[in-house]
């Protein structure tokens, strides 16, 4: 049904098209919309249902208020800023580690012949059916034991080993053609130089769009830190926000939760748009 | 397949895969391990020694009524976010695939839920429909409809689905759409001067060229609905009111971490790794599948 109408231009069919893209649109952006304009009302105009659709003018003392002190009562929030240095440090610490291992893991598996290859090969593999869901307790006395517990060590370390990785860039070192390997060993280039001066740079739109992946991934954490930190200054923006609204009842500071919220949503959000190209192809590569 | 040119060092490559390798070992094998080993042991009574048992964990929990409820639970939520979430998806695709002006504008705004962690997304929603507060909650209200999701376990199993579906819809949409870019538009227009209708085309051309498309993204939106709602339900609604909206994953997140009940978690560990090992196979099979015949 795509192009069949491209003979007939504006021949009414797009308008419907266009019509149901914007419904879509509408139901897509809603929750969002209503977050942005919470987070400018004051928590009496939200408790005065039904609030207002429109922004009110507490904006920048919102933001200011979530970003400098954060949220007092039952939950003593560290301030905002704090919350998104962690959640930043974490999606950082996480993208970087993930890549690093797992394209120096691909690279071994792809370019070198040793006893307990494919055995390797399979272990890295079998992460992929043991994720932290299935492991919740025993994971938990692991991370005990070896003392991460309330340490950003404890929180980004045990995440960074993951299958998807070292398949992604195992099957593009396997289309590497053979003339450049057999070209760098003519001229005496080791294992680690071709990996430095070929490899890498080769493999830098992967790296690219499997960083757009994983920083998503990596922010948006939350059953990991709600079991391995209990410290608040640990905190990162998702988890702080569901300490915020504890058990979801009206005394609840909407309009900061909301702002919070909106700052929760922007730096993952910013990274999907502008990086579009790179987060289709890596969202893509990263299912095969 | 292999490759022919390769590199003769024999110490090198292990000292490449030492990192994966240890983190691997270390926070997944073993707690992995320490997860099936459990699954038949048994604490006595005192809670001191640890006794063999068998299958007991496993039958014990078979037999419990309760837990084969959030088997059932479990099932109906994963399926309606899927549906809900692939439905709409297409439709949008489909929408995007044959407007002449403003494709990338609408897929971008589409794709922003992408971005969004399920827990932020459980309270997006969780705010609209907040039985005192919400803006939508009060629409339902005006309505007649006695809305509240923090005592009606029906109210409480919808908002999660939607919330959970919501957040899922961008990415079955970007897989759709490349699915329908990649359908010949020759097919299309032979049809068309054939004299099919558009939506006759739609199902008889297009959406079975689209199957291996759809049955990936009901893998994948299986995966996402068994695991990652956790953030949904924990962020919206902590698996209540009383076990309204706890699935799998949230009981044995509940039971280890909360009631503290080792052997039985451990045992329903070891039934969620089935469902994904059962879930992986599936989905790497298909994938291979794919790339032989397309």
């Amino acid at each position: 049904m795509s192009s069949g109408e491209a003979a007939a231009p504006g021949s009414g069919r797009d308008g419907l098209a266009h019509v149901v893209l914007w419904a879509g649109i509408a139901i897509t952006a809603f929750p969002l919309y209503v977050a942005l304009v919470a987070s400018s009302l004051t928590p009496q105009a939200i408790a005065q249902a039904p609030m207002s659709l429109l922004p009110g003018p507490e904006l920048y003392a919102n933001y200011r208020d979530v970003l400098v002190k954060g949220l007092s009562g039952s939950y003593l929030s560290p301030p905002v800023w704090r919350m998104l240095w962690n959640s930043l440090v974490m999606a950082v610490t996480i993208t970087a580690g993930k890549i690093s291992i797992s394209i120096l893991s691909a690279y071994a598996i792809v370019f070198f012949r040793f006893p307990g290859r494919m055995l390797c090969f399979w272990l890295i593999f079998l992460t992929l059916m043991l994720p932290v869901e299935v492991r919740i307790l025993p994971t938990y006395e692991v991370v005990t034991k070896l003392g991460l517990i309330n340490t950003m060590t404890g929180l980004t370390i045990p995440l960074i080993a993951s299958a998807t990785g070292t398949l992604l860039f195992r099957q593009f070192f396997l289309t590497i053609p053979d003339e450049l390997v057999e070209a760098a060993r003519i001229d005496g280039a080791g294992p680690l130089r071709f990996f430095k001066d070929v490899v890498v740079p080769l493999s830098a739109t992967n790296i690219a769009a499997l960083a757009v992946i994983l920083f998503i991934y990596g922010w948006n954490q939350y059953l990991w830190p709600l079991l391995i930190t209990t410290d608040n200054r640990l905190d990162t923006i998702v988890v702080g926000i569901k300490k915020m609204i504890g058990t979801g009842d009206a005394a609840t500071d909407w309009n900061l939760v909301m702002a919070t919220t909106v700052l929760a949503v922007l730096p993952p959000a910013l990274v999907v748009v502008l990086m579009r190209r790179w987060f289709v192809k890596g969202l893509v590569d990263s299912e095969k | 397949m292999e490759r022919k040119a390769i590199f003769p060092q024999r110490g090198l490559p292990y000292l490449l895969l030492a990192p994966q390798l240890a983190i691997t070992l270390v926070f997944f094998f073993w707690p992995g391990g320490q997860a099936l080993y459990m699954s038949v042991l048994e604490q006595d009574a005192f809670g001191g020694t640890l006794n063999f048992v068998g299958l007991d964990n496993f039958r014990h929990l078979f037999a419990d009524p309760a837990y084969r409820d959030v088997l059932w639970r479990t099932a109906y939520f994963s399926i309606a976010v899927v549906v809900l979430a692939m439905a709409p998806a297409l439709l949008l695709a489909a929408m995007v695939d044959r407007v002449l002006k403003g494709a990338t504008a609408y897929t971008v705004a589409m794709v922003v839920p992408y971005a969004i962690a399920p827990a932020v997304a459980g309270v997006l929603w969780l705010f609209m429909f907040n039985p005192s507060i919400g803006v939508l909650a009060f629409w339902l209200k005006a309505l007649g409809l006695d809305w509240n999701p923090a005592l009606n376990g029906n109210h409480a199993m919808l908002l999660v689905i939607m919330a959970s579906a919501w957040k899922e819809v961008a990415y079955n949409f970007l897989f759709f759409l490349a699915g329908l870019q990649a359908i010949p538009k020759s097919l299309l227009e032979a049809a068309a001067i054939d004299g099919a209708e558009p939506l006759r085309r739609f199902w008889t051309i297009v959406f079975p060229l689209l199957s291996p498309t759809t049955f990936f993204l009901l893998v994948v939106g299986l995966v996402y609905a068994f695991f990652d709602t956790f953030g949904v339900i924990s962020a919206v609604t902590e698996g209540g009111p009383a076990t309204a909206t706890e699935t799998l994953v949230y009981k044995v997140y509940y039971d280890g971490v909360h009631a503290l009940d080792l052997g039985s978690s451990a045992a329903q560990s070891v039934v969620l790794m089935l469902i994904v090992i059962a879930l992986t196979i599936v989905q790497f099979r298909f994938v291979e599948r794919r790339v032989h015949y397309s």
